[in-house]
């Protein structure tokens, strides 16, 4: 009995510390922990990247789910979902562009406007323009709001202007699946 | 030799400290509120890194929550204001201090507990060694060793059958 014990102890704390330890090498805890999720949009006043005379608030939600999708021309991965993200703006669903601007300081090395809207052109006439229209986050400061902590990310806003999902990463037919689709019921 | 092997390991986390303290691209006027942002990007976590401070970190994220940091913290605001700031947004992953709640409470009491059980299991191993139980090897091998009478008992049966 004692021997027994002798074996199945250790071999029990070792099997459990096992898993335990390999669960953590696959766990993205930034993937898991959103505060924005059943929170009302933050507000905000920020300008159309296109038409800066143009400005946006947390109104812009109201009235219909929209998918709010924080991009940029340098994000690599944002090129890849285009596609995708146009297709579904094809099925009918309203997706709206949070422009996230790449650079390290915001008081140093604004691109000059003109420059990015070229760019946001050529990038958007090559994978597919997704977007009804671009809201310019400059200085990140509403992606901080929001918990975006990079792009791509995703977040779907329901009809009162409330956050029902926030998702890391790139949105393919997949996520759409497991995180968007139940709440677009007849698509 | 060891006295100088441990000089050099001793300088080295020396310089490792020096180099932390160093912050070339936030300066406060006020020595106070520098020390509080010193204090606070070495405590709040980077949200898309694994494991780094906002201080560590070359992320964009880490530099935008750094100026953040920053500038509340000129603006007067306290610690816990700061701390409260990110969480709202970041969640609790986002400071290094876990907070204390029956799921996390373990963190604290395993180790101690841990320690508790080990020192129990000395006392009570000291405790037997003293009443002379930890012969314990002898006082099988003498059970499970035949009596006399057993062994009488064997002789008569050889007996018999001779």
């Amino acid at each position: 009995m004692k021997k027994i014990l002798l074996f199945l102890v250790p071999l029990g704390a070792f099997l459990a510390i096992s898993v335990f330890l390999l669960k953590g090498l696959y766990s993205e805890p930034r993937y898991e922990v959103s505060v924005s999720v059943s929170k009302a949009v933050p507000d905000f006043s920020l300008p159309d990247v296109m038409d800066p005379k143009k400005v946006y608030n947390k109104e812009t939600f109201l009235g219909q789910k929209t998918l709010l999708n924080v991009w940029g021309v340098w994000c690599v991965t944002c090129a890849v979902e285009l596609p995708y993200l146009t297709e579904l703006r094809k099925q009918g669903v309203r997706i709206v562009g949070l422009y996230y601007q790449l650079n390290n300081d915001p008081d140093f090395d604004q691109k000059p406007l003109p420059q990015l809207q070229w760019e946001i052109r050529q990038m958007l006439g090559k994978h597919g323009n997704p977007y009804q229209f671009n809201i310019f986050d400059a200085d990140r400061s509403y992606g901080m709001d929001l918990g975006v902590t990079g792009a791509p990310e995703t977040f779907l806003i329901d009809e009162l202007g409330v956050v029902r999902v926030h998702h890391v990463g790139d949105l393919n037919s997949r996520v759409w699946n497991e995180k968007f689709s139940m709440y677009f019921g007849e698509l | 030799m060891k006295f100088t092997f441990l000089l050099l390991v001793g300088a080295l986390f020396f310089n490792v400290n020096h180099a932390l303290a160093t912050e070339t691209t936030y300066q406060s006027n006020d020595p106070q509120k520098q020390k509080l942002f010193l204090e606070l990007k070495e405590e709040l976590r980077c949200p898309m890194c694994q494991n780094q401070t906002i201080g560590d970190s070359n992320a964009m994220i880490a530099l935008d929550l750094k100026r953040k940091t920053f500038e509340l913290v000129e603006s007067g605001k306290s610690k816990q204001e700061v701390i409260d700031y990110m969480k709202a947004r970041y969640g609790e992953f986002v400071h290094y201090q876990p907070p204390v709640t029956p799921v996390t409470i373990w963190l604290w009491l395993l180790p101690v507990g841990f320690v508790v059980v080990a020192f129990g299991f000395m006392f009570l191993g000291k405790k037997r060694e003293l009443s002379g139980e930890v012969n314990s090897d002898v006082t099988t091998t003498e059970e499970t060793a035949p009596s006399s009478q057993e062994l009488k008992k064997a002789d008569k049966l050889l007996d018999k059958y001779k």
